[in-house]
């Protein structure tokens, strides 16, 4: 069992780095990613994830694989896509969710043409895919980055982000924080998912994010619960997902990713708010007035 | 334009009192090129109880969104008398109910004036929670999960949220839409307390019988002020009829509203 589980983390400097990568990530985007879905915007969420491709292709094009470039490109590109998907929808009549639809597929295939006109399809794989075996201590410190600045941020902005949610017309009548709390949540997104990117490429980061708050939502019925049983999902899918890509050779990013998308199927299952206990129970007793 | 005439007798003779809590000054309100509100003038005392009344699409909330800040006018403007404190209470449907908050985390939004974003909650801050919550008759609700609230429940809740915020001026958006009778004997008389302690409070209201036992002065609304005043003549069957007129005029969009500005 111990050689099973704890030897290879012991045995080897690129799991351990993995793993410290995996970590940190789930502490800093698992409260971003249970923000998104109590705000209804899991899809911008992955629509900005594809955001990041373009930014990060257009670096490696003039750069190669250089982590400095295609994290700053990868930033740009992400928030001029958030700023266009808020500013179509609201000039034109275009709802936010179809502006953002368009905005990533566009974002994906213009991402990948630009890679495959410089780089080959190992390239690709890397970009789209991650490579979080491969974390050097440049990757390590960039995610040490993000995590200390979204995890204060979030810290900062809680209460706000809250009282949005929650009331946004009563959080508008009392604050005038409401369009800047929300730019800077956006950012944070950005981060995280630019972040991500290093470890799980542009196609998965956003699934450290979304599915384990995704999960979390099932089992508790608090803000601040919810964040931490997002983290812990995350980190328990980060180390059996290593654990899985070591022993059986295979990708270890769509393996954590997995694992991740497992805990949600068993969440729907067998949760307190899962099918298993809201199954024929034909009304629900609340809302009565 | 008698209409007019009337809304502006009315403003001349509040202006008299000294007082005034907040003063409309031709005030038009509306969303993206369409006005709801057209050319209002008027004042509202301090310490008043106004509810207003009219048609649905008469322009009731939005009125109240522009004087909670909400709302930016499209033209006019909205006087407050400096320092004063607003507490707006939205209509029930723009709170996100399956947002997985507390009583307690629902309520303490109202020290946001007090505390801000970063303010710790202090002793004094629980115990005016705990007294808010007895006050209407929540004990012992803090920690239930809103979506287990039913709407009376939820209105008690946002009642005592207004009274965390101890605010000058209260706006209320229909309190009392589809709530228990029990629910509104009660929060009525919370809005005579507010009323006692000088406080303004203005209601969008429905039920026209409760306007006249609760509210001594009522504005109603059709795009225009129809009628301000005390409440039993601006409810006067001929108000009431020649509102109800300009509210069918609102399905066909005829301009009947004179351009007053190019």
């Amino acid at each position: 069992m111990y050689d099973l589980l704890i030897t290879p983390f012991v045995d080897y400097v690129f799991l351990q780095r993995a793993l410290a990568g995996c970590v940190l990530l789930c502490i800093s985007s698992g409260p971003v990613g249970v923000f998104l879905m109590l705000r209804r915007m899991s899809l911008t969420g992955d629509a900005l994830a594809h955001g990041i491709l373009p930014g990060a292709a257009v670096a490696f094009l003039f750069f190669g694989l250089e982590l400095a470039p295609m994290t700053i490109g990868g930033l740009a590109a992400g928030l001029l896509l958030a700023m266009l998907a808020g500013a179509v929808s609201r000039l034109t009549l275009q709802k936010e969710d179809a502006s953002l639809a368009a905005f990533y597929l566009i974002s994906l295939s213009a991402g990948v043409l630009i890679v495959s006109m410089h780089g080959s399809n190992v390239d690709l794989m890397h970009i789209l895919f991650g490579s979080v075996l491969a974390l050097n201590d440049q990757a390590l410190t960039l995610i040490a980055g993000i995590f200390v600045v979204s995890t204060v941020g979030l810290a900062l902005f809680w209460r706000g982000l809250v009282a949005e949610c929650l009331d946004p017309l009563f959080f508008r009548s009392v604050s005038r924080l409401g369009t800047p709390i929300h730019f800077a949540f956006l950012f944070m997104v950005v981060l995280n998912l630019v972040g991500g990117f290093q470890a799980l490429g542009t196609l998965l980061s956003v699934g450290l994010m979304m599915l384990p708050a995704a999960s979390a939502r099932f089992w508790v019925n608090r803000v601040g619960p919810m964040c931490a049983l997002a983290i812990l999902f995350g980190i328990v899918s980060s180390v059996a997902g290593l654990l899985l890509s070591y022993h059986a050779a295979l990708p270890s990013g769509p393996a954590i990713i997995l694992f991740c998308g497992g805990i949600y199927v068993l969440s729907i299952l067998a949760s307190p708010r899962g099918l298993a206990v809201t199954y024929g129970r034909r009304t629900r007793p609340h809302r009565a007035t | 334009m008698s209409q007019h005439a009337r809304h502006c007798d009315h403003a001349a003779q509040t202006e008299a009192r000294d007082d005034a809590a907040l003063r409309f000054r031709d005030l038009t309100l509306g969303y993206g090129d369409h006005a709801a509100v057209h050319h209002l003038d008027g004042t509202i005392a301090r310490g008043a109880l106004m509810a207003i009344v009219g048609a649905n699409g008469s322009g009731k909330s939005t009125l109240l969104k522009a004087v909670a800040g909400v709302l930016r006018p499209m033209s006019g403007r909205i006087e407050r008398s400096s320092g004063l404190r607003v507490a707006y209470l939205a209509q029930q449907s723009e709170i996100d109910r399956s947002f997985p908050a507390r009583v307690l985390d629902l309520v303490s939004l109202g020290l946001w004036p007090k505390r801000g974003l970063l303010g710790r909650f202090r002793g004094e801050d629980r115990i005016a929670i705990a007294t808010a919550l007895s006050a209407v008759g929540l004990e012992g609700f803090s920690d239930r999960p809103i979506d287990s609230l039913s709407g009376g429940q939820l209105q008690r809740a946002l009642f005592a949220r207004v009274l965390l915020q101890d605010a000058d001026v209260i706006l209320l958006d229909e309190p009392f839409n589809a709530i228990d009778a029990k629910t509104v004997r009660d929060l009525v008389s919370l809005i005579h307390r507010w009323h006692g302690e000088r406080r303004t409070v203005v209601a969008v209201m429905h039920d026209l019988a409760l306007v006249r036992e609760t509210f001594p002065e009522t504005l109603l609304l059709a795009r225009r002020a129809v009628a301000w005043g005390e409440t039993a003549k601006s409810l006067s069957a001929e108000n009431l009829l020649k509102a109800r007129n300009f509210a069918e005029a609102f399905d066909d969009s005829a301009p009947w509203c004179e351009p007053q500005r190019a």
